[in-house]
């Protein structure tokens, strides 16, 4: 009797039906850990000997003139520019040089682009179910059913990025703050590790960027949070630990405060805005 | 279940409706229509529908890589003719010593070329469910190879396009060639039966007809069922925004492959059934110009729709019947300019015209259905 409550108990008998932990080694301290890392387009240095450390729950704001290199990093930790040098762990197991963009998206590193871009011809409730962190493979994909656990993940997403009403509406007819959040919403779907977030208030409006201050400060802790932003009342609203990228490397690192009042940061990138 | 989840669907319903009660009509017609009546469905009028019911299925295919999936496919053609001569074969092998020069084994173009012994891969066409298996396959490996090639090094666009152009093209010229031993620009020809039928009875024309009808509705129902599943919206995923659906965790190119192939597997039946109604296949159904004519058919019928695939292949090549009659020269620029004035006027083409219906049913389907599933 007790044999067949095993075998019909099935997610013990075969460890692949258990619900999946996280692979991701953080025992041994950061995140994510990229070191001399270095890439050129024709020659221009892009990254320049990067070296960049985030803990596991921290909420990073990286900072940076135009051309500093701050997209180009993330194109680097999510596979999509493989560097010419240096190394990029996640945790301490995982070499993200070695893999590919939707390996990298499974483990656990969901992207927000600078551009928002969602799947415009399919609806919001679509875009986010694409999204939700379930078997990505061609079969069970297209075996897929909805199930009710799915269904009420979506609602609280949904309420999450307030787009419940917009539900069923083509998310091409969007505005382009709710683009952002819808974007926000699809990697929280994912259930990423490290959430990247390129210039997420832009083409918000004020209200809309204090909630999204909101979301994600409520986020870090149980994720980590990468967010790159020009928008300087944006980062003093969020930012416990700044990171200054300047000609591709790391120019100053510490509070919002510290690093305003860095004599070299100034002159590069708070001297002109001011 | 993904396969029977387009029959509950209000689009689906019609379009069975509509093609099971035109099968039934024109049947009843050829049947139990007096030769003389005006209602008569003649023999040849059968075969002729049947012909369109093949180029049907055809844009259906390739309305699921273009339409679903964003792939521009120029070289359908290549997979609907390798269908075709998977079934030219085993036809030619039913012929047996029947042929002009009564070799048993050997069909007469091989005869002719003093080959003394039938090459090696026209092994098995003797057996229908081989040569039927073949009809898959061959479309099928080919589409795999060439897809995996292509969109492992991700390209996509016009460069796909174009290489499409040229498989097709290359193909053609292969095809042309004696030593090849398809029968070079004759190809395969002066048929005799199926499954034991003989072809030039009205019964087998019919029953062909009628299984060209189901093959198409399978086939609809099969792309229906891909595109409505999830793998359909990762397919529209990857046709807007490619690099966004990698970063979610897709394998794009998989999915690419796999539709290509299901696609490129249907066209190689369509061709499979259209040879025994036309009675020869050769080396022009690869020409470059008769994919490209597929497209039109899809794009004046109405992009990523299915149905408008249907509808466009019928009118156009209905079209092309009438117009060939009168002023057989002025084919290609009629289908010029109808492509002209449906681009211009009639973007979504003319299944655009009757979309107000379908669109909800679209937007509705996904959250509404997999409620109840
Ligand atoms: N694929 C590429 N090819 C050539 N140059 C590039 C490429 N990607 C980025 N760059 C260059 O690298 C520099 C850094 O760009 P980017 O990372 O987008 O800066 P940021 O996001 O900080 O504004 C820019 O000068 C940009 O022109
Ligand atoms: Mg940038």
């Amino acid at each position: 009797m007790s044999i067949f409550q095993e075998l019909t108990n099935r997610d013990q008998v075969f460890e692949f039906l258990a619900p999946v932990q996280s692979p991701v080694d953080v025992r041994h301290g950061p995140i994510l850990y990229m070191e001399d890392v270095s890439v050129s387009f024709d020659g221009f240095k892009a990254i320049n000997n990067l070296n960049l450390t985030i803990d596991d729950g921290e909420l990073r704001c990286i900072i940076g003139p135009n051309g500093a290199g701050k997209t180009t990093m993330m194109d680097i930790i999510t596979g999509k520019t493989r560097p010419d040098t240096g190394s990029v762990w996640f945790g301490s197991r995982h070499n993200l040089l070695t893999m590919n963009e939707p390996d990298i998206a499974t483990l656990g590193i969901g992207r927000k682009f600078q551009k928002p871009t969602v799947f415009e011809a399919l609806t919001v409730f679509e875009n986010l179910e694409l999204a939700m962190a379930t078997d990505k493979r061609i079969f069970p994909t297209l075996t897929a059913t909805m199930k009710p656990e799915y269904r009420e993940r979506i609602e609280e997403v949904l309420e999450m990025i307030g787009l419940k009403d917009l539900r069923n509406a083509p998310a091409g007819i969007l505005s382009h703050g709710q683009k952002q959040w819808l974007e926000i919403g699809m990697l929280l779907m994912q259930k990423p590790r490290l959430l990247l977030v390129d210039e997420p208030v832009a083409g918000m409006t004020e209200q809309e960027m204090e909630r999204t201050a909101e979301l994600l400060t409520s986020l870090a802790g149980k994720q980590s949070v990468v967010v790159v932003e020009h928008d300087m009342g944006f980062v003093r609203s969020i930012a416990r630990k700044v990171t200054v990228l300047h000609q591709g490397s790391v120019l100053a690192e510490g509070s919002m405060d510290q690093v305003s009042n860095d004599p070299e940061v100034v002159k590069v990138y708070l001297g002109e805005e001011a | 279940m993904w396969l029977t989840r387009p029959l509950q669907e209000r689009s689906t319903q019609i379009f069975l409706g509509v093609l099971f009660g035109a099968l039934v009509i024109v049947s009843a017609l050829h049947l139990f229509m007096p030769q003389d009546s005006a209602l008569y469905v003649s023999s040849y009028t059968v075969t002729l529908l049947g012909k369109y019911l093949c180029y049907a299925l055809l844009a259906v295919a390739v309305d699921l890589v273009w339409g679903y999936l964003g792939i521009l496919s120029l070289g359908h053609g290549a997979f609907f003719a390798l269908g075709g001569y998977a079934m030219g074969m085993y036809l030619m092998r039913q012929i047996g010593d029947r042929g002009v020069y009564g070799d048993p084994v050997l069909p007469d173009f091989m005869v002719f070329l003093n080959w003394q012994e039938l090459p090696w891969y026209w092994a098995g066409f003797d057996m229908a469910w081989f040569a039927f298996i073949m009809v898959l396959l061959a479309p099928g490996i080919l589409a795999l190879v060439f897809g995996f090639l292509a969109f492992r090094s991700r390209v996509t666009g016009v460069y796909l396009s174009i290489i499409t152009q040229a498989l097709t093209f290359a193909l053609m010229l292969a095809f042309f060639r004696n030593e090849m031993g398809f029968g070079g620009n004759n190809g395969l020809t002066d048929f005799k039966d199926i499954l034991g039928f003989d072809l030039r009875t009205d019964a087998t024309r019919l029953g062909l007809f009628l299984a060209t009808g189901i093959a198409l509705a399978i086939g609809y129902v099969i792309c229906r069922g891909i595109v409505t599943s999830k793998l359909g919206r990762v397919s529209v995923a990857c046709r807007d925004a490619e690099a966004r659906t990698r970063f979610i965790g897709y394998r794009v190119e998989r999915v690419q492959l796999f539709v290509f192939v299901v696609s490129a597997m249907l066209a190689g039946v369509a061709g499979a059934l259209y040879v025994p109604q036309v009675g020869i296949i050769n080396p022009s159904e690869f020409s470059p110009l008769f994919s490209i004519e597929v497209v039109v058919w899809v794009a004046l019928g109405g992009r990523a729709t299915l149905y408008g695939a249907v509808i466009g292949a019928l009118l156009v090549n209905y079209a092309k019947t009438v117009f060939t009659g009168i002023m057989p020269d002025a084919w290609l620029f009629a289908l010029g300019g109808l492509f002209v004035l449906v681009t211009v006027f009639l973007p979504k083409g003319i299944a655009g015209l009757m979309s107000r219906r379908s669109k909800k049913d679209d937007t509705d389907t996904p959250a509404a259905q997999e409620a109840t599933a």
